[in-house]
């Protein structure tokens, strides 16, 4: 039977070899994998600009962006290719609540040189390599 | 009780009932949102109703845990507490920090990054007053008689969790680097240093209810925390399916994100088998409730309804989704929610004397919160299951599968309300025990018959 002592080094031990084989993964990623799926070489200041807006103003709060987020408005990470940088200014910049079938969005009336900031973060973001996310609908062909 | 300080319990558990209530109200706020009911949009738009659910539900369960540290630590060192008024002005420190925290929430005063939206100033705050606690704990444990597994587990946990908070205060230009980096933190916390944590009140709680021997009850311990770390670590992985990482991640941590409800399972199976072999004659038996509820819970929303979405071919479809929502509802009350209230069942008629354990508002109080989030998980999971089928997999626009999605909610707001109404039970008999006093001291011996 099982000692304390032999329970106490499987859970030192098996804490300890899978702490390594997480550190060395993260360092693979975080050194070599993000910067390439992120296409980091594209991260303009006017991304970082962006970036910094939507952590300032908690636009995951309401939305999800790779899928991260909350879920009381729609996923971003495509929105660029959606709706086009028209269409993304005029609500960035919009003094009134933008609110597609009643759903209010607050009316942050961003200047311009924000509102292209946070488009430019979200033309970035659309452009991740996010390992097949978000998938194209499956079933959508068969309701025609 | 048997030391004084062990009082400062009662103030870090009653933080955590005020905060919990003002969790579920701000919860409400949210349902009714989704709803179309958004009237009070101007003053607490959805984003802020969402941070303010979301670290209520962090702070109220730390302060558990550390109410819990504060009552277990001496009993188990055999020693008053390292220095008493360090662990009041700790606590009070805590909830000024918290309060402020929410108040700046309503102000755009934040950090959008989920469940740690706390602005990098309070950050520090938060540091400093987490150091704090760590050094009356630990100074209470060195200058200790005895130092058991039990209070060892715990500490080490306590202290983990404190370190685990710094990765997610650097700041990362790439977006999808601080997402990697915040789930070290949030992931790392619940999946990893905060079970050692629940293993260690379990393992306390276990051993004064049941009246096993330590040895048993602490060998198993060992077991199941070694379990959740060599299947949590790697299965950080799922976070890292879809948001900028390597493929890689979706092999790994496929595989170790299936093994994660083992460890639960563990959890589960060791807290019915101590029970079984145990004498049963404690007379709290609400406390008994709580903690075999916590890891039978546990079990289901953290283990299994985990499982039911982190294998990456079903994430692909679920990742984003209320699919999430239901288990993280599940996840948290059955693993951290009730825990911190199993530990607070047993520890107030020790605090305040009373013994009014075993009563039918406590028993009430635990049968309709557990239906109440049972009934609230499967709403979460049938608006779940709506929205993968028809955004995820039909292709249908997001709003207008929003508004398929209403019925669920409806049938959400009432199972909330029959888990508020046993939260609120809970919390009346809460405050029926009164304040903690010196008198209860010694009388612990009377309570416990076995």
């Amino acid at each position: 039977m099982l000692s304390k002592k032999q329970a106490l080094l499987f859970f030192l031990g098996g804490t300890l070899l899978f702490s390594i084989i997480f550190i060395v993964m993260s360092i693979d990623t975080v050194s070599r994998g993000i910067p390439a799926h992120t296409h980091e070489e594209n991260m303009t200041a006017q991304v970082i600009h962006g970036r910094v807006l939507w952590d300032e103003n908690n636009c995951m709060g309401c939305h999800t962006l790779m899928g991260e987020g909350a879920y009381y408005a729609p996923e971003l990470t495509k929105v660029y290719d959606r709706l086009g940088p028209d269409v993304m200014k005029a609500i960035l910049t919009s003094k009134v609540p933008w609110a597609p079938n009643g759903r209010k969005m607050v009316a942050y009336g961003f200047s311009n040189e924000d509102a292209e900031g946070l488009i430019a973060f979200l033309k970035w973001t659309g452009e991740i390599d996010l390992n097949g996310y978000p998938a194209t609908p499956p079933l959508k062909n068969k309701l025609k | 009780m048997k030391y004084k300080s062990q009082k400062v319990a009662y103030w870090a558990f009653a933080l955590s009932m005020l905060l919990i209530i003002l969790q579920i109200t701000y919860g409400f706020i949210q349902a009714f949102a989704h709803l179309g009911y958004d009237g009070l949009h101007e003053w607490i738009p959805f984003n802020t109703s969402m941070a303010v659910h979301k670290n209520l539900l962090v702070v109220w369960i730390l302060s558990g845990f550390m109410g819990a540290a504060y009552y277990i630590i001496p009993d188990e060192s055999d020693n008053e507490l390292y220095k008493p008024i360090l662990a009041y002005i700790q606590l009070g420190a805590l909830a000024v920090v918290g309060v402020i925290a929410v108040v700046g929430f309503h102000f755009n005063w934040w950090e959008g990054r989920k469940f740690l939206e706390i602005p990098r100033e309070l950050d520090f705050l938060v540091v400093v007053d987490v150091l704090l606690f760590l050094f009356v704990i630990l100074m209470t444990l060195w200058k200790g008689k005895q130092r058991t597994t039990t209070a060892m587990i715990l500490s080490v946990g306590l202290l983990a969790a404190a370190l685990l908070y710094l990765p997610g205060m650097i700041w990362f230009d790439n977006h999808a680097l601080d997402s990697f980096f915040r789930w070290w933190v949030v992931h790392l916390w619940v999946e990893g240093v905060w079970e050692l944590i629940m293993g260690g009140i379990l393992a306390y709680l276990l051993i004064k209810l049941t009246g096993v021997d330590r040895e048993v009850i602490e060998k198993w311990l060992y077991v199941i925390v070694g379990l959740t770390f060599l299947s949590g670590i790697l299965g950080t992985g799922h976070h890292y399916y879809f948001t900028g990482a390597p493929s890689y991640w979706l092999i790994v941590g496929g595989i170790f994100s299936a093994l994660e409800p083992l460890a639960f399972m563990g959890m589960a199976l060791f807290a019915i088998n101590m029970y079984n072999k145990g004498e049963k004659r404690h007379p709290n038996k609400v406390a008994v409730k709580w903690t075999l509820g916590t890891a039978i819970v546990s079990f289901a929303g953290a283990g299994l309804l985990g499982l039911a979405h982190t294998i990456p071919q079903v994430n692909l479809y679920t990742h984003g989704t209320f699919v999430t929502a239901m288990h993280g509802h599940l996840a948290f009350w059955g693993a951290y929610g009730m825990i911190v209230f199993a530990i607070i069942t047993y520890v107030m008629p020790n605090v305040t004397g009373r013994k009014i354990y075993n009563n039918a508002l406590g028993n009430y109080a635990f049968w309709i919160s557990l239906i109440g989030m049972l009934g609230m998980v499967t709403a979460f999971g049938a608006m779940g299951v709506a929205q993968v089928t028809l955004e995820r997999r039909l292709g249908l626009d997001f709003m207008t599968v929003q508004q398929e999605l209403h019925s669920h909610f409806w049938v959400l707001v009432i199972t909330a309300s029959i888990f508020t109404t046993g939260i609120l039970l809970y919390v009346w008999n809460f405050m029926k025990y009164g304040l903690p006093t010196d008198e209860a001291i010694g009388m612990e011996d009377e309570f416990k018959t076995i």
